[in-house]
């Protein structure tokens, strides 16, 4: 029977030539859309290098300062990470490092603007980077303060024109590096690995950061198994209930969370402060986005369907008449619906991968490397399924209900 | 066998009641030939509807092949009506999308057989029409005779042992109909094929068993 439907919608869609492409014209649009946003999204989440332990990491990328008079949100500073993410039951290692910064570098007689990451030797074993060039500077590197870098494969293309950048040293921010490692670029939309060049925390000019509750650090916590996350969630939470702040007078709470990768963003979109981050609430939200989004070109093709049904009415008595149940009609309306969805997904599937291309050699994401996978395809045929049972269900559903002495009245 | 027994149909609106059919009784035997007349209006579709289970009676009894209908939900008519009865109608009814054969294989979607069985038996319907020069052809690429035709071999292709036909010579001049007139006879001849035909011409009326005729929704002979 579906052998027959699927032949039949085949027959139908290329008979039908211009509600055919109206009709794909509209979903292969949406679609791409939301392929794209699949692609952005898929992008900034998955467990690709050198995020590639996603599972098992902790963010702290977050504080809440309350006091009286004032309420400082942001960042943390070193100080409140150093006294509260040591040593958690349950983590295999823990990192902090800054945000990020941007710094003006000499090099090779040109001015270069780099994003400059300060870290610790630990943020090379928590993270996965891959190596073009030497390896990482180490813990005793930033324990002692020594003026090392690792670069990026770009920053060795503008400031050493390409070509072995290992010993050489590179400018930034007033200060000379030495560099030791050059890795593979690191997309920026991948915002807690990504910089151009990194440099340990022991190198910052002023030691003022060691004491400091708000700042522009964060920290990663890699457990050493996924399912010890929710128990470093609990000890980090009660560490920082017990934390005392440098000036107790004006700060009388903290708050912060230790977050996957998820909820660091539902932290930061999400309004709310405090201990929970609304990490299903982000997911939830986003899944919303992607239905509201689908439901006005999905309304306009079931209005099309829908429009259609007078057109076919011949063909519905016929069916019921020669022994069509309303389920097989139903089946047969659907199947027509989705075959059209799933083409248009294909045609979706193809506009997207090109625009990925485009965005990727424009630059203008730096360092992005968008391409379509596994997973991307898994939620595109998602997608056009939820798309084609949308806009198809209502429309199949109506069509199978009339009554076969009345559809075959009327004359296509 | 086709059995009505008392059979009334009303037509409701939010303000008039229109009755369609009035206790009608009728007893159409295995092969048997029988014809409906009477002016337009009369309920003669209303009759063929209700006999072929499109419609349910608000009144009485409806009986096919000594099988007395308790529901008229879809899904207890649909399989009554798709092994028990095949369909023509005056206009055709093809679907202009689907090529000849494909048209003469829908009954045979909603029986648990094979595509390559499927095919067999439209080919062997459209030979027993004269249609098998025309499998590929869409219904816009034929002669109205050659659509009733194709018409003809999709109310067959299921075997079915009942053929109600809805003035299906009212769209074609007379030689035509001739032809379709003459296929009808043949299948009730040769596969004793009970058929109840709807019809305005008396020529064609004449040529079967019986004549029934309605008035104002009453049968008069």
């Amino acid at each position: 029977m579906l052998r027959s439907y699927l032949k039949l919608a085949i027959k139908v869609l290329l008979r039908r030539k211009f509600y055919t492409f109206i009709s794909l014209f509209g979903i292969a649009f949406t679609l791409t859309v939301l392929t794209l946003a699949t692609a952005l999204l898929d992008h900034v989440f998955s467990p690709v290098p050198p995020e590639r332990h996603l599972d098992r990491i902790l963010y702290v990328k977050q504080v809440t300062l309350h006091g009286e008079h004032i309420t400082l949100r942001g960042s943390p500073g070193f100080g409140f990470l150093d006294a509260s993410v040591r040593n958690l039951p349950g983590a295999a290692r823990v990192t902090i490092c800054t945000r990020g910064s941007d710094v003006v570098s000499y090099s090779g007689g040109q001015k270069l603007r780099l994003s400059l990451k300060r870290t610790d030797g630990e943020f090379w074993k928590v993270l996965d980077f891959d190596f073009l060039e030497g390896g990482p500077f180490t813990v005793e590197d930033d324990r002692a303060g020594n003026r090392v870098a690792v670069i990026n494969e770009a920053t060795r293309r503008q400031a050493f024109g390409g070509v072995a950048a290992l010993g050489k040293t590179i400018e930034a921010g007033g200060q000379a590096f030495r560099v030791v490692g050059v890795v593979k670029n690191v997309p920026i939309i991948r915002d807690v690995p990504f910089a151009d060049l990194w440099v340990p925390i022991g190198t910052e000019p002023s030691a003022d950061y060691k004491s400091q509750f708000s700042g522009s650090y964060l920290a990663m916590i890699l457990a050493k198994d996924a399912r010890d996350l929710p128990s470093i969630k609990s000890e980090f939470d009660a560490r920082v209930a017990t934390l005392k702040a440098p000036d107790p007078k004006e700060i009388t709470s903290i708050a912060s969370g230790a977050d996957t990768l998820v909820e660091t963003v539902a932290r930061e979109v999400l309004p709310g402060t405090g201990r929970d981050a609304h990490g299903g609430l982000l997911e939830a939200l986003l899944v919303l986005g992607a239905v509201l989004f689908m439901a006005l070109p999905a309304l306009n093709l079931m209005n099309i369907n829908l429009s259609r049904i007078l057109e076919r009415a011949s063909e519905i008595g016929v069916r019921k008449a020669f022994g069509a149940s309303s389920r097989a009609l139903v089946g047969q309306f659907l199947v027509e619906n989705v075959v059209l969805t799933l083409v248009g997904g294909v045609i979706a599937w193809l506009v997207s991968a090109g625009a990925l291309r485009s965005i990727n050699l424009s630059g203008l994401v730096p360092y992005a490397d968008f391409h379509m996978n596994l997973r991307i395809l898994a939620a595109g045929v998602l997608l056009a399924l939820v798309f084609g049972a949308l806009s198809g269900i209502y429309p199949a559903w109506r069509m199978s209900r009339m009554h076969p002495v009345e559809a075959l009245r009327r004359r296509a | 066998m086709i059995r009505l027994e008392n059979v009334s149909k009303v037509y409701r609106t939010d303000r008039i009641e229109t009755l369609a059919l009035d206790h009608v009784n009728l007893r159409v035997e295995d092969g048997e030939f029988v014809s409906i007349m009477g002016p337009s209006g009369c309920g003669k579709s209303t009759l063929l509807n209700l006999a072929g289970l499109l419609d349910a009676p608000t009144k009485g009894k409806i009986a096919i092949d000594g099988e007395t209908l308790t529901s008229y939900r879809d899904r207890d008519v649909a399989s009554i009506r798709n092994r028990k009865i095949g369909f023509v109608f005056q206009t055709f009814h093809l679907v202009s999308d689907l090529t000849v054969l494909d048209n003469v294989e829908i009954p045979l979607l909603y029986r648990d057989i094979s595509g390559r069985e499927r095919r067999k038996m439209a080919l062997a319907a459209l030979d027993r029409v004269g249609l098998s020069s025309r499998i590929h052809h869409f219904p816009s690429q034929l002669s109205g005779g050659q659509q009733q035709r194709v018409a003809v071999a999709r109310a067959i292709v299921g075997r079915p042992r009942n053929l109600l036909a809805d003035e299906p010579t009212g769209n074609l001049d007379s030689q035509m109909g001739g032809e379709i007139m003459a296929i009808l006879e043949e299948l009730n001849r040769d596969e004793k094929t009970t058929v109840v035909m709807v019809t305005h011409d008396s020529r064609f009326a004449e040529r079967t068993h019986r004549v029934v005729r309605l008035f104002d929704g009453r049968q008069v002979m």
